[in-house]
Order: structure tokens, then sequence, then C-alpha cells
């Protein structure tokens, strides 16, 4: 037995009630029992971690037997064909990958210098005891749930940019030749630049999050010795911070734009639902995901589901691309920190 | 005084340009934190305007009415609750082992490495895609929506949250516990279960919260695999399709009946209000435990 000073776990158990024999001869038992429960919640764990990589598997497995039908039947034309039309089981995804890839854009040409804007106050103006309860409440537009942004989309911004912003921006370019057309047609509300714009705000707290963590991981000195050269808060910022934590500032825009790409809700309630590319921002359009929401559990026929499910496809192709740029991209970032 | 000659006048120009640049940087900054403030703000207001006006006790009380008539919410409330609770049973318990893999047993190894990439993929991909997959592999072999397959979907949005939060909280606790516990003569499993997951308590409750608050406003998985329900006719036969808060929400706020749009507008208040309080409440518990 061992001494008084070293007991181990044995010991305490072989004290256990489940143990009625010697504690001498349990021993062995005893250590052979713990052996395998180790082997058992070493293997639970390692399923479980393989879980990840096959829900992974399976969610790419599931799109393409169910792309299937449509993929055969269209081939590669469907990348390109615009027709839409669930009589005739003609369909084309163009008009939905142009809509996600156009609102997705104007989401980041607005977010990504606001949420760096945002960035640059919270960590060099802003006064210590106001950088935490501002950090949360920007990363609390993050907590919103997106059908949230979409109701609100819907019955308050949609409204306030018809009744203001658009026909503004209307009267400003209508005299420019080419912005004539992006900013063209009857301000509806809903449409491309809503989406958009809701797009932006939605986003915004994964650029600065990220942008956040990175600003404030540049070495002191670094800053310290561009300031004692008499630079400026601007010129720091843009030639010492910005230079040194750009491989992380993409990551997180990367990061952003999967979330914008791919995001549903909130674009279902404000893009107005229309398969057609249309040279004006103020027209309706759709994306990839507003249109599997809106017509999947409508939709009859073998054909028509399974166009549906190589939209997915798509989707899911494109924003793992994008993810994983981020991610690459974050992790050079993280090893160069450290 | 001194002249100013062609030089010096060049430089106090270049200084002051580039202070009146770093000024209006300085000033676009903070015009672009009051716009992102306001802007929650502003959605804030909205729905305690908006929300606040229909919350009665009818709503917690009786099921969602015909277009036209009164009611409440109670079916959506409880079935969010049922496929929320289903979905954290399923996804919380494959999310804590696979973060517990990778902090413990296969913190060096390859598997490791591929998993949580893959697992931060996982936690941005469209939500939608899930709802598609779980159509896919429920839905469409057993011939109906349902509540399980709604759950299911829930629960594949749970588990990269938990596995990131239990990974990041594990590889917290100092390696010097583990050391004296195994030195004990503890087998790893044992020092896992007894102090490992002790020290890291905290941060994998808020893991699963922070999961809780991701999944209850999620509306796109939900669409085609638990669908809806308009009465507990079925209730609570787990086989049928039930209806859940943020589908109710996006059905009631795009129909054209005032009393739905107004029910549309409370449950989004009770989602928000919801989802807002738990995630305080994560954050409050991770930073208390990074104090101690």
């Amino acid at each position: 037995m061992s001494s008084a000073g070293r007991r181990s776990v044995v010991d305490v158990a072989l004290q256990g009630t489940e143990l009625t024999g010697p504690a001498a001869a349990s021993r062995p038992r005893v250590l052979v029992k713990l052996r395998v429960r180790d082997a058992i919640f070493h293997q639970l764990t390692r399923a479980a971690a393989i879980t990840v990589l096959l829900i992974l598997g399976g969610v790419i497995l599931s799109l393409i037997i169910g792309a299937m039908p449509s993929i055969r039947e269209f081939g590669f034309s469907f990348l390109i064909d615009q027709t839409w039309n669930p009589v005739t089981e003609k369909f084309g995804a163009r008009a939905a990958i142009y809509g996600t890839v156009m609102t997705s854009f104007i989401a980041m040409l607005i977010a990504v210098p606001l949420g760096l804007l945002i960035t640059l106050f919270l960590t060099e103006l802003c006064p210590m005891w106001l950088r935490r309860p501002i950090g949360i409440a920007v990363e609390l537009l993050a907590g919103i749930p997106s059908i949230i942004y979409g109701i609100w989309g819907l019955f308050v911004f949609a409204p306030f940019l018809q009744r203001t912003v658009q026909p503004a921006l209307i009267d400003a370019f209508g005299p420019i030749p080419i912005l004539s057309d992006l900013f063209a047609g009857p301000p509806y509300g809903i449409g491309m630049l809503t989406a958009g714009l809701i797009l932006a705000i939605m986003v915004l707290p994964f650029i600065t999050s990220v942008s956040r963590d990175v600003f404030e991981a540049v070495p002191p000195v670094l800053k310290e010795a561009a300031y004692g050269l008499g630079c400026t808060t601007y010129e720091v910022v843009r030639h010492v911070v910005l230079p040194y934590t750009r491989v992380g500032v993409i990551g997180g825009v990367m990061l952003a734009l999967g979330r914008a790409l791919g995001e549903t809700m909130a674009v279902t309630f404000v893009i107005g639902n229309a398969h057609r590319v249309s040279p004006s921002l103020f027209a309706p359009g759709t994306t990839i995901s507003a249109t599997i929401a809106n017509e999947f559990t409508e939709a009859v026929g073998d054909l028509y589901t399974s166009s549906l499910i190589q939209l997915g496809l798509i989707l899911f192709v494109i924003t793992f691309i994008v993810l994983a740029a981020a991610r690459y991209m974050l992790l050079r970032i993280e090893r160069r920190i450290g | 005084m001194i002249a100013m000659d062609g030089q010096g006048g060049r430089a106090m120009g270049l200084y002051r340009r580039r202070r009146i640049v770093n000024q209006i940087v300085l000033v676009l900054s903070f015009g672009a934190t009051a716009i992102g403030l306001g802007w929650l703000a502003v959605i804030l207001g909205t729905l305690l305007f908006e929300g606040a006006s229909g919350l009665s006790l009818r709503v917690f009380t009786e099921t969602t009415p015909p277009p036209g008539s009164d009611g409440g919410l109670l079916n959506p409330i409880v079935g969010s609750l049922i496929m929320t609770t289903l979905a954290v049973l399923i996804g919380t318990p494959i999310g804590i082992f696979a973060g517990t893999f990778m902090a413990e047993y296969g913190r060096f190894s390859r598997i490791t490495h591929v998993v949580r990439f893959i697992n931060d993929i996982l936690l941005s991909a469209p939500s939608i895609v899930v709802g598609l997959f779980i159509y896919e592999v429920m839905v469409a072999p057993m011939g109906h929506f349902s509540a399980w397959a709604g759950a299911v979907a829930l629960s594949v949005l749970v588990v990269p949250v938990v596995v990131r939060t239990t990974e990041d909280m594990l590889a917290l606790v100092p390696k010097e516990q583990r050391e004296a516990a195994s030195a004990l003569g503890m087998p790893l499993y044992y020092v896992i279960t007894r102090v490992s997951y002790r020290a890291a308590r905290a941060g994998i409750i808020t893991g699963v919260l922070l999961a809780i608050a991701r999944i209850s406003g999620e509306t796109a998985p939900l669409l085609f695999t638990a669908l809806n329900h308009q009465f507990f006719a079925d209730f609570p036969y787990l086989n049928a399709p039930m209806a859940s808060l943020p589908v109710v929400i996006f059905q009631f706020a795009l129909s054209p009946y005032h009393e739905w749009q107004s029910l549309a507008w409370t449950g989004a208040l009770i989602i928000t209000m919801a989802v807002l309080a738990l995630s305080i409440i994560a954050r409050t518990l991770a930073s208390s435990r990074k104090m101690s």
C-alpha cells in the first residue's frame, strides 16, 4: 500500500462503498476500471470532435444530392440565366447571385469605414471608463436577432428612406450620367439599397470587435515612437497601426462579408423579392437566401425544390470560401501577435 | 519677428494641413460612434414603443388568433421554449465533449487544428443552409415537418458556439492544476471532470447561454423544418409541425392584418429582451470570472 503521504485516486476509490473485498486485492481491478473509463471518455470526446467535421460533410453532401436534378437539368447555365419561372420550370440564379453580391457590397462599402472609425474612437480617443460600455453597446447590435432588423427595416427604415433619403438621392444624382442609373426609378422604400444599409448595421459589430482586438495588440512602443516623432493621432493609426494589423483587419472584414452574404431574414423583409437584375439600387431585387426563405415551403415539383437547394449550395460554397479566407488571415495575425 | 521664408511657410502650411486632416478624422470617428449607438437606440426605442402597447397578460395566455381577431402568442412561445431546450440538450454535450477533446486529449493533434478551422467556419455559416440540410436529412425522408427537425436544426447552430467557448475556457485552466492532479495518480478523465471542468465552469456556462441567445432568435433554419402551427391541436406532439416565436413574427409581420402586425411587434419585443438579457448575463458571468 502507499505510504501515508501519498494517497492516490485508487486508494480514494477503494474507500468507496462499491468495494467489499480486501483493499489490496481490488487495487489492480480499480486501476483497470479507471483505465477503461479513461479510454471511453477519450473516445467519446474524440467522436464529438469528429461530429463537427461530419456536420460540415453532411451539409455539403446533402446539398449536392438535393441539387442534383437541377444541376443535371440546367448545367452551367443555371449560374448565368436570369429566368426564374416556376410555371414553366425554368430556373436561373443570376438575379439571386447578383442581389446577394450587390447588397453585401453596399453593406461593406458603408460598414468598413464606419467600423474602422468606431474602432479608432474606441482605441485612441475614448476615455477609459467609457470604452467598455460603448464597446458592449456596439456589440449588442450583433446580439439583436436578424428578424428584428427585418421587421424594423420594413416598418420604420424603409418608409423613412422612401420619404426622405431616396427622393433626395434621385434629385441629387439625376443630372449625372452614370449615377443617375444607379439612383433611378420610383422610391419604393424597399429594395437593394435598403437591404444593403440594414446589412451594414448588422455586420458593423463584427468589424469593430475584430479590429479592436488587433488594434489593441499593437505594441505600445511602436505607437509611442510615432507620437514621439510628432505624428497626429490619424497619422499614427493610418501609418503605424493599420499597416501592422492589416491582415487582421482584412480578416475581420471578410468575416463580416461572410455574414452579410448569408444573412436571411433581415434581407427577406426589405429586398422586395423580384427575380430580375436592374441597374437601379432602388429597384426591388432578391438574394439567394431571401429566395430560399420565401419560396422553399411553397415550392411544388422536384425541379423547383432542387433549384432552390442548388441556390443554397452556391451560397454555402461562396460563404465557405470567404469565411475560410477570413479564418486563414486571422490565424496569421494571431501567430504574429502571439 | 522672423520673416517667413518660402520653406518655413510651406512647413507651417503642411503642419496646419496635417492638423486639419487629423481634426476631420477625429470628428468623423466621433460621428461614426454616435451613428452606431444612435442606431441601437432607435431600434430598441421603436421596439419598446411598438411592442409595449400590445404587451398584456393575454399575450402569454392565449393562442395565436385567426386574422382579424385578438389573441396571444402562447403556442409560439411554448414552441420556441421546447425546441430551444431540445436543441440545447442535443447540442451542448456534443459541443462540450468536442471542446474537451480539443483542449485536453488532442491539444496538439492534427484533428484538433482541422476541427477548430471547420468549427470557426460553421460558427458564421448561413443558418438558412442548415435549414436546408435538416430538411434533406430529416423532413424529406420522414415526409413531414416536425418539431424534432426544428430542434435538430437549432442544435447544429448550438454546437459551434459551445465548442469554441469550451475549448477557449479549458485552455485558460493553468496546466499546473492538471499536473498537480495527475501527480496524485488521477487518470486523465478524472483530471478533466474533477479539475478542468470545475475551473472552467463559469466560462462553459457562458458559452451555453450565448448559444441559447443565438438560437432563440433564429428564424431561417425553422422555416422548413418545424414550419408553423396555428393551434395547440397536436400539442405537444414533437412529430408534428410546431409554431415558434420568430416564424410567427415573420408570418404576422408580413400579413395585411393590423392585429397580426401588432402581435408581431410584441413578439419581437419579447425575443429581443430575452436575447439581450441572456447576453448580458453571459457577459457578467464571463467578466466576473476574469476578475477572480
